[in-house]
């Protein structure tokens, strides 16, 4: 028992049963649990109510391994985090809602659906805590128990379940994609939104047995393409670019129309990612009023194309979409010369302060002859070419699709040249940026002027999808969202900030139920990423230069050598 | 060659000069207006004065949490209107119950104090786990880290009181018996309410207390030294992280305290978002009044709440722009982005400027 | 005159009430080595940032090469040929070392954001060229094959010889070194102190040094000019330096001066 720090256990347990109550207490247990994994086995709200004691488990029985306990003390370091995860739970939750029937009033979330999900849906509420004890304590002793499985085992097994889950988890839209392929296919599959248990075995079992045969291939099919000559290494980079490129080209054929919605909006907030990127990541200049950006080009392009009342010259969507980026342009010079001087925090609260004034302005009465007011703008005519449409969502994708493939080329573009390079040495150190030449006021109004620009452009495609704008549209959650993307996905780092779109963006959207937290987990991210790894999911990595090896200059400068 | 038009530094400063100029004339030529053309009577102005005054020192209780966590931290606590907000929203239900038992009109200095010392704990102890959990392990990171942490701690807040108390309004009972009414001077009757009245001394006794424990008791001058300089504190024997601690609880109780005084002021509107405009107005008054003084954050409070209150009917309105009043938080906003831009050592503020040094 | 590269005249820098610097004149003859020393807060730092333009002069007159520096932004001081190290180490940390010299050819680099968009034939030449150039300065301060390292990943000596190489990608005429030896053991100061004289020899840049480290300073400099609360109290040959009666006074106190001379060693 020497080896087990009984403190560390008491901590980890109470954490972990503390963060059990907090997500039964503000309903995300109860709310999560209406979406199925496996049928009849596992729902998403049980799966986060296990998640606390099994990595509390698996922590603590890392820990007591590492201070050089045996196997025991771990697996019983395991079960008493798993005891301790259940105490805040029933002293906070299950106790004072037998205790205080009338509490509801205030906590509404502290519901008999939570009791009835935390006690199993048994009779007596003894029975069904005493149930939980135990799940929950065994739990912790399986979280401790998985560093008896060998290493090469567990990861195969941990992603296959990871697998499992997703599959389980998103067979609402799974089912939606099969259904008009093929309708035997999904009945032996699924049942109801998700999936069949014996399905879900067999999933398991297969993807694990991919998964040990994939990371045990990786590493010499790696070596077999280092081994091929440079040309072809090349051929088939092109040729995989080419593939990606045709598959997003297909994509929004396949998934159908609710999803490629949801794309548009992913390429709507990518967009806006990388052009805020651009400041924050590169530049290091924290702007919190990008929505601004957003906004100009979406009113622009409400104004000069819908054929409303409020409509002037009512020109063709692609004559104004220039007309968008350069007033996005405009703005972000114009705002960016007060703030030129400015430290980082005061930056931050003053761009901040533009955006809500923008979105006042846009929301008063004085410049409602202008704008609308409150009424914001309507009948904003869709994209058209000619005689067609994008009238749908997954015609507007390929709108946003190669908006998104312009500002990627551009940022790539700019990423690795010499205004690149400046922002960066602003980044870094604005003082030392200085002393190497660099002018670091015009460096700044050009970061924010450029950033800008896919802004103006996002607000205007936005516009033009929705027909109808509201300054509400336009609130300070534009410029957190984008921010969360950006810092969740990684700093400077443009997959990152794809990633960060998909997960931030894309993932509220598929699970409906998750809208309602979707900000609770943006703050949580913030903080999480902060703390934990600052630099990003996906940090930038350093800027490999294939083309100019080391190896290869020198003998190409020095033959003798 | 391109760096002839952008270099000279001076010319940024000439559209900053320009930008200052055009203020000032519109602020003139607005107020000018309307003056000349008589359309409020002083009695509407001292009844605009009066509410200025009142919001003004709610914006100074919470602004006085940004300033003494920046004052020891330097850091801006983005978070600090959450903290209103949570303890605002916990003493509704209290009030409400106090309201219902008859408890708040049968005795109400008694109910009031209840609730402000309930209130302030809460969200003194929601500081404290904030300071505790996200900032603590951050100090000493880049500026914006804590920042960003702070945005994140925002939302975070925000939507867990949402998911605990749910996302309708509340609202707090409505004014106390003992509050109903103008003040009366003699046998003139004011425009002045008497919860303006309540709220402004309300305010002004906590403010007076915290000024008296940072000036007059032992914590306050280690708060101080902390201030001053850490390291020499430290060696000093103060216990850096404990007098932070108490920082976080001060600015936090006297939040909590500010949401209780603003429930009676305005009982309705108390919901999960309600802290994001009185948050960034009381940061500008903390700004306005130099960031890091305590007394700054009261004057700066006082007169962000006047500008607020004034600047629509005054300005606004002799400029020819209709609907003032939906600009008032527009003023706010532009108050902050211009003290930001042109005095961010605020009113009373050297301060910060011999600390960045 | 026209052999001295910097001439600063009668430059006074006040912060607030304080004198950091006062009314000092000053010449550094064009291909010398010079250095400044002086006790702590002498003001060495507040000079450099006087010449490079961190700090705006209050009185007198700074002339580089012929143009005065007087009211010119840092930057455009870099341009004008003067590159400058910190005391305190400022790389850009989470650059490469490549980047980071590449950073330092600015005044050098033309190209334009425009024409990186577009890839024009130029910017891409420039592109190509700047990082040869960069590879050839990492070797030439002995940094071979660590181009591709995160600057705040290499050792405390190399990112010394880094900051020095990003300072030559600016093709200075006038190099300030503020304490290059600094936290360096015996074995690496003295490589230093021959990279610097190397320095001068192979490239002809004329150097200015801020040392503490007496042996360096008198190794290498031609010109010694001692500060002591911001005024010049001696200048000459390392010789004259040595014992000079004011000097030893400015390091070791009144009592020291009358018995003591500065040991070369310490």
């Amino acid at each position: 028992m020497k080896n087990i720090d009984w403190r560390y256990v008491l901590r980890l347990g109470l954490i972990a049963g503390v963060v059990v109550a907090y997500v039964s207490a503000i309903g995300v247990l109860v709310t999560f649990n209406s979406r199925s994994i496996v049928a009849g086995v596992l729902t998403l709200g049980q799966l986060i109510l296990y998640i606390a004691p099994l990595w509390a488990g698996y922590l603590v029985g890392k820990k007591v391994l590492a201070d050089g306990g045996s196997y025991l003390e771990s697996l019983l370091s395991g079960l008493g985090v798993g005891v301790l995860s259940m105490v805040p739970v029933l002293g906070l939750i299950i106790l004072p809602h037998a205790l205080l029937p009338n509490l509801r009033r205030i906590f509404v979330n502290i519901s008999p659906d939570l009791i009835t999900l935390l006690t199993f849906q048994q009779e007596s509420l003894l029975s069904g805590s005493l149930l939980l004890v135990g799940l929950m304590t065994a739990l912790g002793l399986v979280g401790s128990a998985t560093h008896l499985i060998p290493t090469q085992v567990r990861r195969p097994l941990a992603i296959a379940l990871l697998w499992v889950v997703l599959v389980g988890m998103f067979s609402e839209l799974l089912i939606q994609i099969l259904r008009p392929l093929n309708r035997t296919l999904v009945t032996t599959f699924f049942q109801g939104n998700a999936l069949k248990s014996n399905i879900a075995l067999a999933l398991f079992a297969i993807t694990a047995a991919l998964n040990w045969i994939v990371t045990s291939q990786r590493e010499t099919v790696k070596t077999q393409i280092k081994q091929l000559p440079s040309d072809y290494q090349k051929g088939l980079y092109i040729a995989s670019l080419v593939l990606v490129f045709i598959l997003f080209m297909l994509l929004p054929r396949v998934v159908g129309s609710f999803l490629s919605e949801v794309l548009v909006n992913v390429g709507l907030y990518i967009l806006m990612g990388l052009g805020l990127n651009i400041a924050i990541g590169l530049a290091g200049l924290l702007d919190l009023g990008y929505v601004t950006n957003f906004a100009i080009g979406a009113y622009i392009m409400g104004v000069l194309t819908s054929t409303s009342s409020l409509g002037r010259g009512q020109l063709s969507f692609w004559v104004v979409i220039p007309i968008c980026i350069v007033s996005a342009m405009i703005t972000g010079f114009l705002l960016a010369l007060p703030v030129l001087r400015m430290r980082g925090d005061y930056l931050a609260i003053t761009t901040l302060g533009f955006g809500e004034i923008i979105r006042l302005l846009a929301l008063s009465d004085w410049l409602r002859p202008l704008i609308g007011g409150a009424q914001g703008i309507v009948f904003i005519p869709k994209p058209a070419i000619f005689d067609f449409v994008f009238g749908t969502s997954s015609q507007l994708y390929y709108i946003v699709f190669f908006g998104c493939l312009l500002v990627l080329f551009v940022s790539v573009r700019l990423n690795n040249s010499r205004t690149g390079r400046q922002w960066m040495a602003l980044r870094e150190d604005e003082d030392a940026a200085k002393a190497m030449g660099i002018d670091t006021i015009q460096t700044k109004l050009l970061a924010f002027t450029l950033s800008a620009a896919s802004g103006g452009l996002a607000g205007a495609i936005f516009a033009s999808k929705l027909g109808t704008i509201f300054p509400n549209s336009f609130d300070l959650l534009v410029s957190i969202n984008v921010l969360a993307l950006i810092i969740v996905g990684g700093m400077g780092s443009i997959p990152g900030i794809m990633v960060g779109a998909l997960v931030l963006i894309g993932l509220p959207e598929l699970l409906r139920e998750f809208a309602e937290y979707r900000l609770l987990a943006y703050g949580v991210l913030l903080i999480v990423m902060m703390l934990a790894r600052p630099e990003g999911l996906i940090p930038s990595e350093i800027r490999q230069r294939e083309l100019h090896d080391e190896e290869v200059i020198s003998t190409v400068e020095n033959p003798s050598a | 060659m391109r760096s002839r038009y952008f270099d000279n530094i001076s010319w940024v400063s000439l559209i900053l000069g320009i930008l200052r100029i055009v203020i000032l004339v519109l602020i003139v030529v607005g107020a000018y207006n309307t003056l000349s053309s008589g359309k409020y009577s002083a009695e509407a102005w001292v009844g605009l004065i009066a509410s200025g005054l009142a919001q003004g020192s709610i914006y100074a209780l919470i602004a006085l949490g940004y300033t003494l966590v920046y004052g020891i931290l330097l850091m801006i606590n983005f978070a600090h209107g959450e903290i209103f907000m949570a303890g605002a929203m916990t003493a509704s239900f209290l009030a409400n119950s106090f309201a219902r038992s008859g408890f708040l009109n049968q005795s109400p200095v008694l109910a009031i104090f209840i609730l402000l010392c309930f209130a302030g704990l809460v969200s003194a102890s929601i500081a404290i786990l904030l300071e505790r959990i996200a900032y603590r392990p951050l100090r000493g990171s880049p500026r914006l880290v804590p920042l960003i942490t702070a945005i994140g701690a925002s939302f975070f807040l925000q939507y867990t009181f949402r998911g605990l108390y749910g996302s309708g309004f509340q609202s707090y009972p409505g004014t106390v018996d003992a509050l109903k009414g103008n003040l009366t001077i003699g046998s003139l009757q004011t425009p002045i309410t008497l919860t303006q009245v309540f709220v402004f001394f309300c305010a002004f006794a906590l403010m007076m207390a915290l000024y008296w424990l940072v000036e007059r008791t032992k914590i306050g001058m280690a708060m101080r030294a902390v201030s001053e300089n850490k390291e020499v504190a430290a060696l000093m024997g103060i216990n850096i992280d404990r007098i932070i601690v108490i920082t976080f609880a001060l600015g936090g109780f006297l939040a909590g305290a500010a949401g209780v005084i603003n429930g009676i002021y305005r009982p309705q509107g108390v919901f999960f978002r309600m802290g994001f405009f009185p948050g960034v107005k009381a940061f500008t008054a903390a700004v306005l009044g130099g960031i890091g003084s305590v007394p700054g954050a009261m004057l700066g409070g006082l007169f962000l709440g006047l500008v607020e209150s004034l600047g629509p009917n005054l300005v606004l309105e002799g400029l020819g722009i209709p609907g003032a009043n939906q600009l008032k938080d527009a003023i706010a906003f532009t108050m902050l982005v211009l003290v930001l831009i042109f005095r961010p050592q605020g009113i009373l503020g050297e301060r910060l400027a011999e600390k960045k040094a | 005159m026209t052999d001295n590269i910097l001439v600063a005249e009668q430059v006074t820098k006040r912060f607030g009430g304080l004198v950091a610097i006062k009314d000092l004149t000053f010449a550094i003859p064009r291909q010398s080595i010079v250095s400044i020393i002086g006790p702590n807060g002498a003001g060495k730092t507040t000079f450099f940032n006087c010449i490079t333009g961190f700090y705006t002069i209050d009185e007198g007159e700074m002339v580089f090469d012929g143009i005065r520096l007087n009211g010119r932004e840092a930057n455009q001081i870099t341009r004008l040929g003067i590159a400058r190290t910190f005391q305190n180490i400022r790389l850009f940390s989470n650059m490469t070392a490549i980047e980071n010299i590449m950073v330092g050819q600015e005044p050098h680099l033309t190209s334009t954001w425009l024409g990186a968009i577009i890839g024009t034939p130029f910017s891409r030449r420039e592109e190509v060229d700047a990082e040869q150039e960069a590879r050839r300065l990492l070797r030439f301060v002995g940094l071979a094959g660590k181009g591709d390292a995160m600057a705040r990943n290499l050792s405390y000596g190399d990112q010394r010889r880094l900051e020095i190489a990003r300072a030559l990608g600016s093709k200075p005429k006038l190099l300030l070194l503020d304490e290059p030896t600094a936290g360096m053991n015996p074995k690496e100061t003295a490589e230093t102190t021959q990279f610097i004289r190397h320095l001068r020899d192979e490239l002809g840049i004329t150097i200015l040094l801020i040392e503490h480290d007496m042996r360096v300073v008198m190794g290498i400099s031609e010109q010694v000019t001692v500060l002591d609360y911001g005024e010049k109290i001696a200048e000459g040959k390392p010789a004259e330096i040595q014992s000079n009666p004011r000097v030893i006074e400015a390091y070791l106190g009144r009592g020291a001066a009358a018995s003591a001379t500065i040991n070369t060693a310490a």
